[in-house]
Parts: structure tokens; C-alpha cells; sequence
């Protein structure tokens, strides 16, 4: 198989330009990310927490890089392996990790958990479990700002294996034709579950799908945080304007399993090794010490002070109220005592 | 008061609701510079425009989609299938996505969406005629109306798109009253009554979950919906003659449903017939059958008859297509196997 190795994809990071409390920013966003996913990983092992969940290890950038181009009331739609769009897009971690835990303070109530994440106050329109979803989603939202003429910009996160959906296409098409401010970013982890994309995609320059509907394909280095954010940048900069949409690929790689015990023993260690080297928050580092960003000391600071956060949302979640039996009932329909919309 | 036919009261109270909420598009294939497959739209392209009035590809898993997005974003999209055959080609957004959004995530999300989609067996084969109520009464978390009358029809739809939560409207093609463009004189035929086709031309609602007694009646209830609610009248009319009298009861909203009328009714005559133009295997006829065992059995005099489209794909020679759908003898065997001990 002809997996992309990192040596090939990896562009230089480089931090200079740039203010030095937007790159703290981005660097606790990615920390965040991953150390939430960490804890995850464990609660499972421990079997404290019901249900599965997907990892984003190793792809953090890409969530990061993207959700900070953007304001906090534009819109995005993410994936069944969506924590680390919706800690990019800052939905606080205590109501995350409560919905992890099934409980009633969770972000979704205890309804939703891992798979359907969504923070409706900070436009995170959901994490879709099925493949592909969100993207037509994500471009109704597009539609929306048209409409009212908000001026806000959706994004629609995907995976590699979700450019073969027929919404994929469907909404390209339509996006290309109106003209809707959406930025399309296919987060190209390598691996459809078991799948590597030249077993599934006749065409593996995935960016240049959008070619048959005029929409200019872009591609950035995905484990570079700097990359990610100015690619997204400029097509997000555009979509605002009026310039239609982007397909923007960012090159990554899925460091764990598709899922929560699944080893991944499809594909060969030493890709994995290769990959971990190019780890993003590990070059993120070495670029912030070598550029003379942060000190070594800083960076720590802002890691303990992350790790502060879990144990908050770890203790915020435990002491949440289990969801109840019957608590579902008030969420299938509105509730006759809520108003009438507009 | 003036007399509409149902194309013009589902028109009117898509116009009407637009002129008052700037908030509401519509969106399908067609709708706009062609006016809709059945006219139903016809001029809001002109009044509205093309950000308001949006001619999608034919791309109904995307649109429906886009809907989602839009719904969740402060729209109010009518989306209009242009067969309810099509929609299956949007199930997964429709079931997955409009029907499960506000329970996953835990009363966030509303999706304000209207769908509507016309069936029923009109001479036009398999792939444009099936009756799909049954598939979207199992996927909780959508609302399902079938308007058999203009009246209805207005009242639903007005009410529908002020709603918070997905819903559908399944229209019955014979029942439009209105051709489709360039398409000569409407498809009709002479069971359909003129009932119901006085309507107010201010807006009004009439809510979810309210049955309408179309007939009243005491020695047996047929409960029917759409096309099959006037194939009843007409064979209640024509039973008078022999003396026996039928209620006829039109559910009106599938989900939710009015179980108080139904059972009401069906605690007074002790007899029931279900007539469905969808099949009869996990169909609505099996689904109110069901109900009246459950929570009417010691009332009933005679086990519950149903009438259903039998279980094919509608077949295209109309010798087949009449024999598979319910007819008026069919519905009037029923009355009298229900009655006959």
C-alpha cells in the first residue's frame, strides 16, 4: 500500500509573525485536546465510562488549525471522532467529559454522548456518527448566512472515507453553484476504519475532487499547526467575502485505532513509528523553543495547567447526576410549555 | 366562502406564512421558475424570489441536508420532494439526522423543517406511486400529516411550519385538484368530494393530534386517511341506502395521533374497519388495528377488518394497479364482513 509518509507532507513550521498569545492559544487548544482524549482512553481502560469513542491522537492540528481561523458564532460540523473540533471551537471540558459520562450536566444532557457532541451557544452544530453527514449540514448552515446575509462561515470537518458519500458530492455541487460561504476540510487520516484510501478512492489526490464542481482544492500539511491556519485562513477569509467554497485537505495521520480497543494491527508498526516523530504538538514545541516563543518552563506551565483542567472535568462529571430512566421523554419533541419559534 | 382546491390551500399557506416570516424558504426540484411537478407552488418564485424560493439539483439527500443546516440555523425550510417515492433517496438524513437531532443533543437542537411529498398510485408504476407513511411513523422524532381535504390542508401546513420539530406532509397526488405545468387537466376522479374546500383566507392552525369525523355515523367506524378518506364517504353514502350508517374518521395527523376521537368513536359503534392506501404488512392499517385491540377490545363486536394496498410494488397496468389498491368495493366488503355476525 502507498500510505503518505510524514517526510513527504511535512511542510516548516514556523511561529514567527505571530502574536504570542494567539500561539498559546493554538498550543493549549491542541494539549487540550489530546490530554482530554487521554483521559478518555483511560476511564475506559478503567471501565468508568459506558459507551465507545473515536481518538484523534496524532490529528489535533487539523481541528486546531481550522477552529481558529474562525469566530466564535461561525458554524462547523465534525465527526464520530469529534472531541478535538469541539475543544478547538472551545466548548468547555467539564460538560464534555459530564456527556462522556452519561451524565445529566453533560453538554447534550447525558443523550448524545462521545459520537454526538455539539454545543449549539459557540456554533458547534454536532459531532454526525454517520459518515458523512454533517457535510450537507454544514452547507445548509452556509445557506442560512446567505438567507440573512450573517456574514458567518461553516465548516464542515470529514474524514478521508466520507469524500466517497453521494452527500459529498451533492453538496459541493450545490455550494460551488450558490456561491455559500463553506469551507469543506477533509481531515485525510489515512485510514477509513480498516481502509487505506488507495484500497477505496480511485482518484488518492483527494483535494483535487473539487475540481468537477470549479471548487479550487488545497492542501496543507496537517501536522502543522501554522499550515492548517493560515490554508484556512484564506479559504475562510473567502467564503466570507462571497468567493464560494474550498476543499481544503489537511494530511494527517490516525496514530491510535479506528475506535476505542481496535489496535489497528492492519498496518505496519514502523508507519505508526514514523508518523509519532511528526507528532504535532511535538513539533509545535520544538519550532516554540528553537524560535525562542516560549521557554521550555512556559510550555510546561501551560501542560499543568491542562492537566488541572481534566481532574476539574473528571470531578465535575462524577459528581453529575446520572441521567434517569425517563429523561429521554422531553427530547424527542419540543415540550409544549417552550414557546413557538420564529 | 371560497372554494380552493388542495394545490391552492397548501399554496396559500406556504405564501401567507412567507409573507409573515421572513425566516421561511422552500426548497426542492422545480418549485421555482417551473412552479412545482403539481403547480403547488406556482408564482412564489415570482413574489420571493431565488433566495427564498431555491430550485435545487436533483439531489435530495443533499437538500434535505441542507435543510437540516438551515433549520438548525435559524431557517424555516419547506422542502419539497418532488414524489414521496424520492425521498427514500434522503432516508439517512431524515432518519438519522432531522428525526434524531433534538435527543442527541439533549434539547439543543430544533429542527423547524416542513417536508411534503405527494403519493399515491396514479398509473405512474412502482417508482412514483407508493404510499410511505408506515417507514416515518417508525422513525420517532417526526411529525406525519395527511391532509385529505383543502381545509386540512391549509391548517396543517400553517401549523406545521411554525412548529419546532421535523415534520411531514404526504399529499395525495388525486387529490390536488391541480395539474401538473404543461400537464393538461388534473388526474381525478369522481369519489372525491368537494368536502372540506371551503377555506378562510386568514390564516389559521389546526393543531397535531386532532382527528376530524368526517361522517358521523353509529353501526360501524372506518377510519381512513387521504384518497381513502373520500373512497369511504363515498361508500358510506351509498350504504345510507341500505340502512346501515358509517362514521368515517380521518385521523388527520398519524403521529401524533388522536386516540380519544378514535376510540370514542369506536366505543359507540362497536365496529371498525381501517382503510390505508399503504400496504398492509407493519402498515397504518396494522399499526390502528393494533391500537384498538390494545385499548378497545372489550368494546368490539366483530374482529377489526382492515383494507390495505396489497403487499407488492405498485404494479403498472391499471387492471393491476386497481386490483392492488383499495377501491370502493373493497372498502364496502369490508363493512359488510364487519357487520355480518
Amino acid at each position: 500500500m502507498s500510505f503518505k509518509r510524514p517526510e513527504d507532507v511535512a511542510t516548516p513550521l514556523n511561529l514567527d509573525g505571530y502574536e504570542k498569545p494567539f500561539l498559546e492559544k493554538l498550543f493549549l487548544r491542541m494539549v487540550r485536546a489530546r490530554e482530554f482524549e487521554e483521559q478518555l482512553y483511560y476511564l475506559f481502560l478503567t471501565t468508568k465510562m459506558p459507551g465507545t469513542m473515536h481518538q484523534a491522537t496524532g490529528q489535533e492540528a487539523v481541528a486546531v488549525g481550522v477552529a481558529s481561523a474562525l469566530n466564535t458564532d461561525d458554524y462547523v460540523t465534525s465527526t464520530h471522532r469529534g472531541h478535538a473540533h469541539c475543544i478547538a471551537k472551545d466548548v468547555p471540558l467539564d460538560v464534555m467529559m459530564a456527556e462522556m459520562f452519561a451524565r445529566r450536566n453533560g453538554v447534550c444532557k447525558g443523550m448524545g454522548g462521545s459520537m454526538h457532541l455539539c454545543d449549539f451557544s459557540r456554533g458547534m452544530l454536532g459531532a454526525f456518527g454517520i459518515v458523512g453527514a454533517g457535510i450537507p449540514i454544514a452547507t445548509g448552515a452556509a445557506l442560512t448566512s446567505v438567507v440573512k446575509g450573517s456574514k458567518q462561515v461553516a465548516v464542515s470537518f470529514f474524514g478521508d472515507g466520507a469524500i466517497n458519500e453521494g452527500v459529498f458530492h451533492e453538496s459541493l455541487n450545490m455550494a460551488a453553484l450558490w456561491k455559500l460561504p463553506v469551507v469543506y476540510v477533509i481531515e485525510n487520516n489515512q485510514y477509513a476504519l480498516s481502509m487505506p484510501n488507495d484500497l477505496v478512492s480511485a482518484v488518492t489526490d483527494l483535494s483535487s475532487r473539487g475540481c468537477g464542481y470549479g471548487i479550487p482544492g488545497e492542501k496543507a500539511d496537517g501536522n502543522n499547526v501554522i499550515a492548517v491556519y493560515e490554508a484556512a485562513s484564506r479559504a475562510v477569509e473567502k467564503a466570507r467575502n462571497g468567493g464560494g467554497p474550498t476543499l481544503l485537505e489537511c494530511i494527517t495521520y490516525r496514530i491510535r485505532g479506528h475506535a476505542r480497543f481496535e489496535p489497528a494491527d492492519y498496518r505496519d508498526k514502523a508507519e505508526v513509528e514514523q508518523w509519532e516523530k511528526f507528532d504535532p504538538i511535538k513539533r509545535f514545541k520544538v519550532a516554540a523553543l528553537s524560535g525562542g516563543n516560549f521557554s521550555a518552563q512556559e510550555l510546561v506551565s501551560i501542560e499543568k495547567k491542562v492537566e488541572e483542567e481534566i481532574t476539574a472535568a473528571v470531578a465535575f462529571a462524577s459528581a453529575g447526576e446520572e441521567v434517569g430512566a425517563e429523561d429521554y421523554l422531553q427530547y424527542i419533541f419540543e415540550q409544549p410549555s417552550e414557546s413557538a419559534g420564529s | 366562502m371560497r372554494k380552493l382546491s388542495i394545490s391552492e390551500a397548501l399554496r396559500e399557506a406556504m405564501v401567507q406564512e412567507m409573507r409573515r416570516n421572513p425566516n421561511v424558504i422552500l426548497m426542492g426540484e422545480d418549485v421555482g421558475r417551473f412552479n412545482g411537478a403539481f403547480n403547488v407552488s406556482n408564482g412564489m418564485f415570482n413574489e420571493f424570489g431565488p433566495k427564498r424560493v431555491w430550485d435545487t439539483p436533483i439531489s435530495e439527500a443533499g437538500f434535505m441536508g441542507m435543510g437540516i443546516g438551515a433549520a438548525l440555523t435559524g431557517l424555516r425550510p419547506v422542502i419539497e420532494f418532488q414524489y414521496a417515492d424520492f425521498m427514500f433517496c434522503a432516508m439517512d438524513q431524515i432518519v438519522n439526522e432531522a428525526a434524531k437531532l433534538r435527543l442527541m443533543s439533549g434539547g439543543q437542537a430544533s429542527v423547524p423543517i416542513v417536508m411534503r411529498a405527494p403519493q399515491g398510485a396514479t398509473g405512474r408504476a412502482a417508482q412514483h406511486s407508493q404510499s410511505v407513511e408506515a417507514f416515518f411513523m417508525h422513525t420517532p422524532g417526526l411529525y406525519i400529516a395527511l391532509p385529505s381535504t383543502p381545509y386540512d390542508a391549509k391548517g396543517l401546513l400553517t401549523r406545521a411550519i411554525r412548529m419546532n420539530d421535523p415534520v411531514l406532509i404526504l399529499e395525495h397526488k388525486l387529490l390536488y385538484g391541480s395539474a401538473s405545468p404543461g400537464g393538461g387537466k388534473a388526474i381525478s376522479e369522481l369519489t372525491i368530494s368537494d368536502i372540506g374546500s371551503d377555506v378562510p383566507e386568514e390564516q389559521y392552525e389546526i393543531p397535531f393530534g386532532k382527528a376530524d369525523v368526517k361522517r358521523v355515523g353509529r353501526d360501524v367506524t372506518i377510519i381512513a386517511t387521504l384518497l381513502m378518506v373520500h373512497r369511504s364517504l363515498a361508500v358510506a353514502a351509498d350504504l345510507e341506502k341500505e340502512g346501515i350508517s358509517c362514521e368515517v374518521v380521518d385521523p388527520r395527523t398519524l403521529v401524533p395521533l388522536d386516540e380519544d376521537t378514535l376510540l370514542t368513536s369506536i366505543r359507540k359503534t362497536n365496529r371498525v374497519v381501517v382503510v390505508s392506501e399503504d400496504i398492509s404488512r407493519g402498515g397504518v392499517t396494522a399499526e390502528l388495528s393494533a391500537l384498538t385491540m390494545d385499548k378497545a377490545f372489550d368494546y368490539l363486536d366483530a374482529p377489526v377488518v382492515r383494507v390495505a394496498a396489497d403487499n407488492t410494488p405498485i404494479p403498472f397496468g391499471p387492471a393491476a394497479e386497481k386490483r392492488v389498491i383499495p377501491q370502493l368495493e373493497d372498502i364496502k366488503k369490508a363493512v359488510y364482513e364487519v357487520l355480518k355476525d
